[in-house]
């Protein structure tokens, strides 16, 4: 198909947001800004204020007597299934029956006449529990070894071997903390009942799909009397994967028994206990290694916190594992997960999806390695790198086709100038008493498709109006990451139209049936591929119609811009249109796009589950103050492929965005339960996501542009995820400042997030 | 004498006269825009004053000019922007000049946060067209961004024309808040609440004596919550915002007196030139929307032990006046605090004004937070330490600390290892030593107690170091804008 040097028009151009302007207008609606239909009814749960307890007696007199209420539900209530797990295993009731598993699960489920009459309610109820031990971490989790789902080896060669027959070992664990999504925008649902038990449900989800079938199943239906819906989310980010489920659930719900209008919109602390996170994880590794600092055999444990139920925690460790050698090669490698449960939010999707966990175990043992040898990280680093056509497959017996991370990190390490700094870090760092710096250079690889390889097809809908005007579908979700103007950029380029031509229609499972979650960095990768062929097939069309009425063949119809040019006739592509209606030509299309060539064998841990990978590095300078742990990042620099981006000003906000975001995750975001089982970080007040004055006040982004030498859309690659993992720079920074305390003798084991306590905590266990 | 009273609120939406009958004295601005007004441009992000996503300008006439200042809709209650201007970004028209720098620098990307960015840039560019980047970064502290990194946020502030005249109607603006103003107060009932906005100090202590069970209320940054998170009923509010006379910073003698209704956004410059540590630590509570309404003595009244105004005072040595009836009484503002949640203040009796003494010129002052975050974090722990030096020995030592107890406190055994002792660093060591036996601080999500005690222990040596002239030794973004080479 496109060649890679193809000149384009309209993609691999920056664009703006196609909704820049209703943003900073006010404009741009969601779902909470909707006009509010008569007699809606405002739902709010009552939750659960214990960890692990039998529901001995629920008594919701108060709250059925309180003002405004209209209704009172609970589990008895639901006609279908009682379970919105995105599994559908029947771990994730929509409301607990018999028994709860974590504080702030919901019991019951209150319908007012206003908001404020449903959130006092719902405080209202007196539940009588009987309290059962609770699992709250992972060490006692571990110890009682309940698994949510069944855990992945991947195994590559005799780790044991070589790491026994090593010249140099050594063994460490470390933990990395959650984080909270923080979408700006929180979960909301609401819910419009039709005829026939129909519901229509407007809904913050990236998954449209799944939500669709969530309330099917809870209200007992086919799936085809539930219809979602959305224009926009405001954020995502993993956050309304599956955890929208059960919010659109209770609308649709109250919708379908009541035949009123019902809308769910909790406040941001119950979204925040109810809601899962990313997983926290405990890792364990073993190494061996030559004097030179490169790997001989590793074997890895990642045990994360799952949560109450399986939600996504199984595909999630699978990811870590998949990224536990982020860009190094292993000899022999072992690496096992265990998805262990807790009575906690059951955590789930997150930028990233587990690779980001994955990877930080890697750098780990890149960071002991380069201490206990009295190495630069960076040196250890490249040693180890994937090779070009030998020590490159992965521990998933996956072989690497492109190997673009040397160049790369090279090209940074000069851009950046990294040695010069370093030097001049480490003359600083000797003359400064409160104030230390360090700087680190860390690279990512990251792993392309859905590892559940169902999961990588896309669906797309378009439509030529006899004005030449073109609405399209396609069934990703816009949650801010700028899918849709990248697709409006993909259709205008096929169809050689302005963009202003083209209108993309909310998203909705009405007219694009089962389409996969807006995830795994997929959406333009996934969709784009839809979209073009939605619009290549009208095109193709145009042109046999065109070629036919000129008597011309149809290959030397070609398209410019708002053109259709017909044996050196240049008519307007509206023109073509209607005449091409007259002529009964269907002008409108559906598209389908797959993956190919990837597969998955999860039982034997071996396959091809990533179509390609995507890569970066990032260089970032931080500064510690030693008396207080407080740190600051100084100076990031990021060189990233996105292939040959489709819209490079996207494209970066992507990097920016995911960076800062990352850097909150490892070091002002730290979630803290008390020992009641209690999220005690439960809203902006209390859990730190990063300010402005956060950012790295010296920040170049540039992208690697190298087309993607796989067959994507305009040969792009996918650029949702990745960056986000360009924050690990920030917390090895960091940890190389700390370093300094110790003459750079010990390693200093700065565990994620690196608050100023943990920093604090790391200074003083390493110093002299 | 009481003023007439009025039981219809009344305002400037954008430029048009608004009288609303229906809202009850906890209706919020945001929820009567969104619910009420159907101006959905504002969001919710928190209803807790931590995103800015609801951030709105509410103007106000000072000094015969227009003063725009952000502020969170989600917890300021409508009832106090009685007799001012209130603007939201449907206001803005779509082509304000921050409005398309923002789109051509890409600062939006899910677009939730946006409309907040776009009032806090609006009314930084207002007042400061050619804002420093450590000046957009205070301007939106109090903004969240979670898709963008801010970045280019940044740039389309730096990058955003001024105003021009024609957006710019302040004349009509304040000749048309000048017309609202007949002199009457709001004063009112709803749903069995009961909302009063007195316009003198008099009619306020007339008030509060009568009924001493209501609630006083300046900025709102934390009664606000009580509605929105708690759903607490309130039942009687008392507004202080309306009073001119307690908005007022006066210098007497070796004084300066703040009013209660004086600001920290109000305050911080006038700290800069006196105490500039105390500016500094102003400069990083809440953010803008918090600065420009939360004021010092609502800081202190509410008796929290992390305040950070309390410990910056004791150390300063403050005394609040307070007020019940006509009585008047000084009282050191450390004896304020009683013990968590009970302050010492009888029934009807409110902080008129804080006292602050001047420097001399052989005062030193450091003081200091320490949070997660940089910028509009609740501090772990807060420090404050103020000192005579006279002839190389520190005298009269005042040492503050809040989080470190249930009240924010002084640290009677380290001021005494401190006091008489040469500045020095051992003089510091020993008063780091003796910190121990001051406090036995608690767990908790914000920091450990082991934390806490270490911390507070190294901010007096941090002080120490920079008492005795060490530079670079905080992590300020103004400070550390450079990277190495
Ligand atoms: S909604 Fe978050 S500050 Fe108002
Ligand atoms: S653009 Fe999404 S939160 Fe700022």
């Amino acid at each position: 198909m496109q060649s890679s040097d193809e000149t384009t028009v309209y993609v691999a151009k920056p664009a703006v947001h196609d909704s820049a302007h209703k943003h900073v207008a006010g404009e741009a609606r969601y779902v909470d800004d909707m006009a509010e239909p008569a007699g809606l009814l405002h739902l709010c749960f009552g939750l659960s204020s214990k960890p692990h307890a039998t529901l001995d007696g629920i008594d919701l007199d108060a709250v059925r007597a309180a003002p405004g209420v209209v209704q009172v539900f609970t589990a008895a209530d639901i006609p279908g299934d009682n379970d919105v797990g995105a599994m559908g295993l029947g771990d994730e009731p929509l409301l607990a029956a018999d028994r709860v598993l974590y504080v702030g699960q919901p019991i019951f489920l209150v319908a007012a006449t206003t908001r404020d009459a449903a959130r006092r309610a719902a405080k209202l109820g007196r539940i009588r529990y009987g309290e059962l031990p609770a699992i709250l971490d992972i060490d006692a989790a571990r110890a009682k070894r309940d698994l949510v789902c069944t855990p992945l080896t991947l195994r590559r060669g005799d780790p044991q071997r070589a790491i026994a027959q090593a010249p140099r070992k050594l063994a460490s664990r470390m933990r990395v903390g959650g984080q909270e999504h923080f979408y700006l925008e929180g979960q909301v649902a609401l819910a419009l009942p039709g005829e026939d038990g129909d519901v229509l449900v407007h809904c913050s989800t990236q998954h449209p799909t799944e939500v669709q079938h969530v309330i099917a199943r809870v209200l007992g239906q086919a799936n085809h009397t539930a219809t979602v819906e959305l224009r926009r989310m405001g954020g995502g980010f993993g956050g309304k994967e599956t955890q929208a489920n059960g919010f659109a659930a209770a609308a649709g719900l109250v919708a379908r028994l009541t035949g009123r209008p019902a809308k769910i919109r909790p406040d941001r602390d119950d979204d925040m206990v109810i809601t899962g996170k990313r997983h926290d994880f405990d890792i364990g590794f073993q190494v061996g290694f030559d004097e030179q600092g490169q790997i001989l055999g590793v074997e890895f444990d990642y045990a994360a916190r799952a949560g109450f139920s399986a939600d996504l925690s199984g595909p999630v460790t699978d990811r870590a594992l998949f990224h536990c050698d982020n860009a190094y090669f292993y000899p022999h490698v072992e690496a096992s997960s265990l998805p262990l449960r807790t009575h906690t939010q059951s955590n789930t999707a997150f930028r990233g999806f587990g690779g980001p966990q994955g990877m930080l175990g890697a750098e780990r043992v890149i960071e002991e390695i380069a201490y206990a040898l009295g190495l630069d990280p960076l040196e250890v680093r490249k040693r180890n790198l994937y090779g070009a056509t030998e020590r490159n497959v992965t521990p998933y017996h996956q072989t690497l086709r492109d190997d673009l991370l040397p160049g790369l990190i090279d090209e940074l390490e000069t851009r950046s100038d990294y040695q010069a700094r370093r030097a001049a870090i480490r003359d600083f760092n000797a003359r400064s008493k409160t104030i230390r710096r360090g700087i680190a250079l860390t690279p990512v690889k990251f792993g392309i498709s859905f590892t559940h390889t169902p999961y990588n097809q896309a669906g797309a809908l378009l439509h030529v109006y006899r004005d030449g005007s073109v609405q399209l579908n396609h069934g990703g979700t816009e949650m801010g990451q700028g899918l849709h103007v990248k697709i409006l950029q993909i259709v205008a380029e096929t169809l050689q139209i302005d963009p202003a031509q083209i209108r993309l229609a909310p998203t909705s499972t009405g007219k694009i049936p089962n389409t996969s979650a807006t995830a795994a960095s997929s959406g333009a990768d996934l969709n784009g591929m839809a979209a073009r062929n939605a619009a290549l097939a009208v095109r193709t069309r145009l042109a046999e119609f065109a070629a036919e009425r000129s008597q011309v063949p149809p290959d030397s119809v070609t398209f410019e811009p708002g053109f259709i040019r017909v044996g050196g006739e240049a008519i307007p592509f509206a023109v073509v249109v209607e005449q091409a209606y007259q002529a009964r030509v269907q002008l409108s299309a559906t598209g389908f796009y797959r993956t190919p060539r990837i597969h998955w064998n999860r039982s034997e841990g071996k396959g091809d589950p990533f179509f390609y990978f995507a890569y970066g590095a990032a260089v970032s300078e931080a500064a510690v103050d030693l008396l207080t742990g407080e740190n600051r990042i100084l100076r990031t620099d990021i060189l990233h492929d996105a292939g040959r981006s489709l819209n490079p000003a996207i494209d970066i906000g992507q990097i920016e965005g995911g960076f800062v975001q990352g850097m909150g995750w490892l070091t002002t975001e730290e979630l803290v339960w008390d020992k009641q089982g209690r999220l005690r970080t439960h809203a902006p007040s209390t859990y730190k996501i990063p300010a402005c004055s956060d950012r790295p006040r010296d920040f170049r982004v540039h992208l690697l542009d190298r087309p993607n030498r796989e067959e994507t859309i305009y040969r792009s690659k996918a650029v949702g995820e990745p960056p986000l993992m360009l924050a690990m720079s920030a917390l090895h920074a960091i940890s190389d400042a700390v370093a300094s305390v110790a003459d750079y003798k010990t390693c200093p084991r700065l565990d994620p997030p690196a608050t100023p306590e943990a920093i604090l905590n790391a200074i003083e266990r390493i110093k002299p | 004498m009481p003023q007439a009273s009025r039981q219809e609120i009344r305002f400037l939406l954008g430029g048009e006269v608004c009288i609303v009958r229906d809202a009850t004295p906890t209706t919020t601005i945001l929820s009567w825009l969104r619910d009420t007004a159907r101006r959905t441009g504002t969001k919710e992000g928190c209803a807790e004053g931590d995103c800015g996503a609801c951030t709105v300008l509410v103007g106000r006439i000072e000094d015969g000019n227009l003063v725009s200042e952000p502020v969170n809709a989600c917890i300021r209650f409508l009832a106090s922007i009685d007799g001012l201007q209130l603007e939201t970004v449907e206001d803005l028209g779509g082509a304000h000049p921050v409005q398309r720098a923002m789109v051509e620098h890409h600062g939006s990307q899910c677009g939730f946060c946006t409309p907040g960015f776009v009032m806090s840039l609006a009314a930084l560019k207002r007042t400061n067209p050619q804002p420093t980047e450590g000046e957009i970064d205070r301007a939106l502290a109090g903004n969240l961004c979670r898709c963008t990194g801010y970045a280019p946020i940044v740039a389309a502030a730096m990058a955003a024309q001024p105003e021009p005249a024609h957006m710019r109607l302040d004349e009509t603006i304040v000749a048309k808040l000048r017309a609202l103003d007949d002199g009457t107060s709001l004063s009112f009932r709803r749903d069995g609440a009961r909302w009063d906005s007195p316009r003198t100090t008099d009619e306020l202590a007339s008030l509060f004596l009568a009924f001493p069970d209501a609630r006083l209320v300046a900025g709102a940054t934390d009664v606000g919550l009580w509605a929105t998170k708690l759903t607490r009923d309130l039942p009687h509010l008392i507004y202080v915002g309306a009073i001119d006379a307690l908005r007022r910073v006066e210098q007497v003698d070796n004084t300066i007196e703040i009013g209660a209704a004086v600001t920290y956004a109000d305050i911080e410059p006038i700290f800069d030139g006196l105490y500039p540590d105390f500016a500094r630590l102003i400069r990083r509570i809440g953010g803008a929307q918090v600065r420009s309404v939360g004021t010092l003595a609502g800081n202190v009244a509410n008796g929290s032990p992390i305040g950070d105004g309390s410990p910056a005072l004791i150390a300063l040595g403050a005394e609040l006046v307070l007020r019940r009836g006509d009585e008047r009484r000084a009282l050191p503002i450390e004896e304020f605090f009683v013990a968590y949640g009970t302050q010492q203040r009888w029934p009807g009796e409110f902080i008129e004004t804080i006292r602050v003494p001047l420097p001399a010129a052989t005062t030193r002052y450091a003081a200091a937070k320490i949070g997660k975050r940089f910028d509009q974090d609740i501090s772990s722990v807060c420090a404050a330490l103020r000192f005579e030096l006279v002839d190389g020995a520190i005298l009269e030592p005042r040492l503050a600390f809040g989080g470190m107890d249930g009240v924010p406190r002084r640290a009677a055994r380290a001021e005494a290892a401190l006091q008489g002792r040469s500045f020095n660093e051992a003089a510091f060591e020993a008063a780091m030593l003796a910190l121990d036996q001051d406090f036995s601080p608690i767990d908790d999500h914000r920091a450990s107690a082991s934390y806490r005690t270490r911390v507070a222990r190294n901010l007096l040596l941090k002080f120490y170091r920079e008492l005795a002239g060490e530079t670079a030794t905080r992590l300020e973004p103004d400070a550390y804008v450079h990277a190495i080479v």
